[in-house]
């Protein structure tokens, strides 16, 4: 078929996809009966039917809806952890590029600081002296996984304002801001879109990493990490379902988004658009 | 007015001195021709007039006064290559928008109108050559300094742009800064001619 050998509409095709997935993931999320997921000790531990797709648990509550639930509130807390954090990398980035050496070196610094410490290390750090719960998740995630799109932002703006057609726009008379809105932010905000789109996988895994640790959201809200870290106690006892099916969603979300940022990225390039492979 | 430089001395780091103590004075209305080998810092020279690099010693001045830095400068540099001084991302209308261009000199250069709606990387060097030639020819520059403007163009879009720049000279009285390795070309349009050797 025409359609599978063309990478760029492959790649539409999949990021169409993943989009669904996860819209599908959230509209579930929100609208699914809360009554599902209190305690119905009459029908604990039942295997996957039609009725309870993923089973119930030891509480007789619904595993799909708690799943759903858990995945949407995940991505609240990744999205708005990596919204905060690719912020932090962009003000980072125009402030080393354009603040002189001084900042630069500071910034630079910090940005290496940051890299050399473990993510998950520092992510319990700073969550655990926050008290936990989302407030502590979010601060977390938003503090490290800034450095490496500071980075980049750094290196494209310092590229940006050395060209020669923003040397000519300076001496045709344009302002600072002027240059900083028409010449250089264009050119940054593709990267910053696909930063944020790739760090958020990466911030939902934390988050789940982190309360499944026991360090993030209370036990009492339907989290993945949560869901994960209690079913662990009951694997033994032959209850699959309560870790298959909530692990194997967290995986498929963490991959769509992966899919439509790097799908991004490709579609930004556009010397990519006749891939034959 | 007039576009003066006094002991400019050059060197990139501690490399040794590009040139030493050079004198350099253009009067509007004078077209000069400026020769060298390759390495002699012509376009170094060229970035130092315009504005774009402070000398290492003397200065550039500018009807007597030192150059600002802020506001339209009366300077105005072309470079080499045209497709390193368009910004990749904009449509060419826009980059004449930024310059302020009157339609006159668009009509002299021989720009077509459906090329305004194009990125600068769907139209040939020469066609982007003479969107940077637009731009430089703003209302406010008195002097023009050319680096290799044609260098990479054929005889007959060279002669093209430069019967535009020279009419746009005579009507505006602009001072014209001409760095070639071409000598006829030099000799063709010049008023007088400077060497740099290495």
């Amino acid at each position: 078929m025409n359609v599978l050998k063309n990478k760029r509409l492959r790649a539409l095709g999949m990021t169409i996809f993943s989009i669904l997935f996860l819209g599908g993931v959230v509209i579930l999320g929100l609208t699914l009966d809360k009554g599902n997921i209190v305690t119905h000790l009459e029908i604990r531990n039942a295997p996957p039917t039609l009725e309870h797709l993923f089973g119930t648990d030891w509480l007789g509550r619904d595993m799909f809806t708690r799943t759903m639930m858990g995945l949407t509130l995940s991505m609240g807390v990744g999205l708005l952890g990596a919204f905060c954090s690719t912020m932090i990398a962009a003000v980072l980035g125009m402030v080393a590029a354009t603040m002189g050496k001084v900042a630069d070196a500071v910034v630079s610094w910090s940005t290496d600081l940051f890299l050399s410490v473990p993510h998950l290390v520092m992510l319990l750090l700073i969550s655990f002296s926050l008290g936990g719960g989302a407030k502590g998740i979010i601060a977390g995630t938003a503090l490290t996984h800034w450095p490496s799109l500071a980075r980049i932002i750094r290196a494209e703006i310092m590229a940006i304002r050395s060209a020669d057609y923003v040397q000519v726009s300076r001496r045709l008379g344009k302002p600072g801001w002027w240059i900083a809105m028409n010449h250089i932010f264009p050119h940054i905000l593709p990267q910053l879109a696909v930063g944020f789109l790739l760090m958020f996988p990466h911030a939902i895994l934390h988050e789940a990493s982190v309360t499944f640790l026991g360090l993030g959201l209370s036990p009492h809200q339907p989290a993945i990490g949560i869901i994960l870290s209690e079913s662990m106690k009951y694997l033994s006892s032959g209850l699959w379902w309560l870790a298959f099916f909530p692990g194997l969603c967290l995986l498929f979300a963490v991959r769509a988004f992966a899919a439509i940022g790097g799908n991004l990225r490709q579609f930004i390039r556009p010397s990519s658009a006749h891939d034959a492979r | 007015m007039q576009l003066e430089a006094k002991k400019l001395s050059y060197r990139y780091g501690c490399y040794p001195w590009l040139f030493r103590e050079v004198d350099f004075t253009l009067s509007p209305g004078e077209v000069v021709g400026l020769l060298g080998p390759s390495g002699s810092g012509k376009t170094t020279l060229c970035r130092i007039l315009a504005g774009y690099v402070k000398p290492a010693e003397g200065r550039v001045l500018l009807g007597g006064k030192p150059i600002t830095r802020k506001g339209y400068q009366p300077v105005q540099l072309v470079f080499q290559h045209p497709e390193k001084a368009l910004n990749p991302r904009w449509r060419m209308r826009k980059v004449l928008k930024e310059a302020e261009v009157e339609d006159s000199i668009l009509e002299a250069l021989g720009i077509q109108s459906e090329w305004l709606s194009h990125f600068p990387g769907e139209l040939s060097g020469g066609e982007l050559q003479r969107f940077c030639v637009a731009r430089a020819l703003g209302k406010g520059t008195r002097f023009l300094i050319a680096d290799e403007m044609t260098t990479m163009l054929d005889a007959i879009t060279q002669a093209q742009i430069w019967n535009a720049v020279l009419n746009a000279q005579k009507q505006r009285e602009m001072g014209i800064v001409v760095v070639s390795h071409e000598e006829k070309l030099v000799a063709r349009l010049c008023d007088r001619v400077m060497r740099l050797s290495r």
